[in-house]
């Protein structure tokens, strides 16, 4: 279903078999995948509308660059213009907090029943704290969900910083005041307000978010808003901006497979930077906003950047290290396949990878056919660990009566041992070819580029 | 029509009228007496998918159109009746109430979803329906990730009157659904809830924590949960679909409830979530306290997703 933008243009550039500049029919038929691909990423309609027309403009008539396809050509105007919008020409100082207030300076969040706020606000805290050296206050202002008070409370103690004593009964705009007043008497650097989720359309609610505004004068106004957020986006943005004022955007639960078209909805119809994502549940995961991960994901071309990341984050550099040697000296061993299939574990098992590569549409079928699944994993890892040092190092040893051994060893079969040494033997060919394609070859083919047939089980 | 239902459609009308209203406009803007030709048939398909129904359906509803009428001069309010057909056509036998199995002591209802889609409160508004009706009702604060999600737990059950199990926060979910039944069935309790942390679907440990849940549940007796209740918000998108898709996949959802119809978004994506995997929609939820649960009907979100009254 969700095919990514570029295998869809593909088709219908295959189909149209042309060369040359963008002629007007060209750019219009792949304006209506686009439109699609957008629609699919929960862009709201109006946006898509607006970006649509501004793709043609800059397409037709392009020169199609000899080396790339009109396919390729028409996704890099399109990606180039959705991280221009995603940005917004926003340098690093346009999404950092604006803390330039005399203190405390205060940062209030808003938005939608559930959207992450209260854990934005513990996120943002902590940021503030170690990055920026801050003395902060949390104030929760919820009295609205039960119990959202106290769980401000113990996010703030998890993030070592203060967070203003609970009074019960006491209403929002009181608990503001003393906020302020302690921020001001206790010397805070900055005080942020979590408040209650609120319809953007419940009138008696909105009035007194934005009572407690006038009354706390916040530097910054985020709306936390959830990635996965459909068409409504749009309604939710504008609503907040023109009756509260939004500063900046938080987009939360980016670590989830959504595409986040709301990202790009938001933006356009607020003007207002994202200034951070929400990436997990844990109080670490705040990272800035980047503009051309979520351009990718919304055009389906899968989150390279991310996927690369988390790799440099959860590979062991010198493990990475001592295989790249070996590749380059041809003695990739099943030692070798054992500390990869672990850290394939490590970084979210196979499931945890799909949504991220790129090109995965296309061999999503092959992987579910040949069955790699996690549970797969866990089998040949057992596999591996039943076998000797000997074996792993040199597999030509693995005659028959040595796999019955280790099937009975493991709590597996031969004809599972076959595979995965048939596996091993492919992957060794897959590294070889890596290696010729270098870096800039991966990213151009994605992992389609590297499965070879075998891997079809 | 009764004056039951009367009373219950306008209930439910205000909270999805705010949802209809723009598309009402649209439609109305588009028809009025227009040709039904192939522009005119775009933009509707458009209307539907801004209500975030998915491209293919909103094609097929459409396409309906086409068919019977195209070329005809039409009136909006014709044309948002036939659409409204179509619509609930779909949703028609997805529509099921949640029914206790009264003899079932406790009936298990396991309640899971995507973090923040209103989990805790649909068991709140669940636990008072069925302590409005006299049942024993059971608790588990099946939580123990989030911060003071057992203590938000507790303030329903005081609120509702019923029995909340809990351990603390980092405690182990399986082994305290596993508690939580032995008591529940001890006390000759009606029903118990099981509340669940919120875990996105693509997270594979957490899903496998979601099934282990069940595992140890199955292991007591083969047919608990005897309910699985995937709670969606309806501010979601197309991520619904593979919401739906995995947590089936993964823990065998019987039902669906669609929370936050009160604001402005309209849960277009139960359309192709009905016609792809046929779950039951047992409710919808338009507001945050215990009462605000309502029966999903399909004629009704149909409907009123329609802009039309009754
Ligand atoms: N996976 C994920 N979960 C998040 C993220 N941000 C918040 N959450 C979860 O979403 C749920 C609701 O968050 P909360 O901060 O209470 O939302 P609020 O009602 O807007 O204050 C909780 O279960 C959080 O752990 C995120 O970036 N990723
Ligand atoms: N407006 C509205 N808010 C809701 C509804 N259901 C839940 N909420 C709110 O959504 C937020 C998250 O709900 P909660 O039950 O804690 O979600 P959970 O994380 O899935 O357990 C809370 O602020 C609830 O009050 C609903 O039907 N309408
Ligand atoms: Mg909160
Ligand atoms: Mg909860």
């Amino acid at each position: 279903m969700f095919d990514s933008l570029s295998n869809r243009l593909s088709d219908v550039f295959d189909r149209l078999r042309r060369h040359g500049a963008l002629s007007e029919t060209d750019v219009a038929t792949a304006l209506r995948e686009i439109r699609i691909a957008l629609l699919e990423a929960d862009v709201a309609l109006p946006v898509v509308k607006d970006f649509v027309n501004a793709v043609k403009e800059k397409a037709v008539g392009q020169d199609v660059v000899r080396s790339v396809s009109p396919a390729q050509m028409v996704v890099k105007i399109v990606h180039d213009h959705l991280v221009e919008t995603l940005g917004g020409g926003a340098d690093a100082a346009s999404s950092a907090l604006n803390l330039n207030a005399v203190p405390p300076v205060v940062i209030m969040m808003i938005g939608l029943q559930g959207s992450g706020k209260t854990t934005s606000a513990a996120k943002i805290a902590r940021h503030l704290r170690l990055r920026e050296r801050k003395k902060v206050l949390l104030v929760s202002l919820d009295v609205q969900r039960p119990a959202a008070q106290e769980q401000l409370a113990v996010l703030a103690k998890q993030v070592e910083v203060e967070s203003l004593p609970i009074v019960a009964g006491e209403r929002p705009i009181a608990i503001t005041k003393r906020a302020l007043d302690v921020g001001r008497r206790e010397g805070y650097d900055v005080v942020i307000l979590d408040t209650a989720g609120r319809l953007h359309i419940d009138e008696a609610l909105m009035s007194e978010v934005a009572a407690v505004r006038d009354v706390a004068q916040p530097t910054e106004s985020l709306l936390v808003a959830d990635a996965m957020t459909g068409q409504d986006a749009v309604n939710v943005a504008k609503a907040f901006n023109d009756r509260i004022g939004v500063t900046g955007i938080v987009l939360t639960r980016v670590d989830g497979d959504a595409r986040g078209g709301a990202a790009l909805s938001m933006r356009a119809v607020t003007q207002k930077p994202i200034k951070f994502m929400g990436v997990g549940e844990k109080i670490d995961a705040l990272e800035p906003f980047h503009a051309d991960r979520i351009a990718g994901r919304i055009l389906g071309m899968g989150d390279v950047v991310s996927l690369v990341e988390k790799a440099a984050e959860t590979v062991d550099r010198e493990e990475a290290e001592k295989l790249a040697l070996k590749l380059q000296k041809g003695g990739f061993d099943l030692d070798d396949l054992a500390s990869q299939l672990k850290q394939l574990r490590k970084m979210g098992g196979m499931s945890g990878m799909m949504g991220m590569l790129p090109g995965i549409a296309k061999i999503k079928k092959q992987i579910e056919g040949a069955n790699i699944n996690d549970g797969m994993i866990k089998r040949q890892e057992a596999i591996l660990s039943s076998m000797t040092k000997q074996e792993r190092k040199n597999p030509k040893l693995l005659n028959a009566s040595r796999r019955v051994r280790i099937a009975s060893g493991s709590g597996t079969s031969v004809p599972e041992i076959n595979r995965l040494l048939k596996q091993y033997q492919d992957m060794a060919h897959m590294m070889k070819k890596a290696n010729k394609l270098g870096k800039k070859g991966l990213m151009r083919h994605g992992l389609a580029g590297l499965m070879p047939g075998g891997f079809r089980g | 029509m009764s004056e039951e239902r009367g009373g219950w459609l306008s209930r439910l009308k205000s909270g999805l009228s705010r949802s209809s209203q723009r598309l009402t406009e649209g439609i109305s803007s588009i028809f009025t007496r227009r040709k039904l030709d192939d522009e005119t048939l775009g933009e509707l398909e458009e209307l539907l998918i801004a209500a975030d129904m998915s491209i293919g359906i909103a094609e097929e509803v459409t396409g309906k159109l086409r068919r019977t009428r195209f070329n005809q001069e039409v009136a909006p309010e014709e044309i948002r009746q036939a659409l409204a057909e179509e619509v609930a056509r779909l949703l028609e036998p997805v529509a099921k109430p949640l029914v206790l199995n009264p003899a079932l002591k406790p009936h298990v209802i396991l309640v899971v979803g995507v973090n923040g889609s209103g989990k805790t409160t649909t068991i709140a508004k669940l636990a008072r329906q069925y302590r409005d009706a006299g049942k024993t009702v059971f608790l588990a604060a099946g939580d123990t990730f989030r911060a003071a999600a057992v203590e938000q737990l507790k303030i329903w059950g005081e609120r509702t009157g019923s029995t909340v199990i809990a351990r603390g926060q980092g405690a182990d979910a399986a082994g305290l659904a596993f508690d939580a039944y032995q008591e529940a069935k001890a006390a000759g309790a009606d029903v118990l809830l099981i509340d669940t942390a919120g875990r996105l679907q693509n997270k594979t440990d957490l899903m496998a924590e979601l099934q282990k849940i069940v595992r140890v549940l199955k292991k007591v007796e083969a047919a608990l949960p005897h309910t699985v209740l995937l709670v969606l918000d309806a501010t979601t998108g197309q991520n619904a679909h593979s919401q739906a898709e995995i947590f089936r996949q993964i823990v065998g959802v019987t039902g669906i409830v669609m929370t936050k119809l009160d604001g402005t978004a309209r849960g277009g994506v139960l359309v192709s979530l009905a016609e792809k995997y046929g779950i039951p929609i047992h409710a919808v939820g338009v507001g945050e306290t215990a009462e605000d649960l309502r029966p999903f009907s399909a004629d009704a979100f149909a409907r009123s997703l329609m802009g039309l009254e009754k």
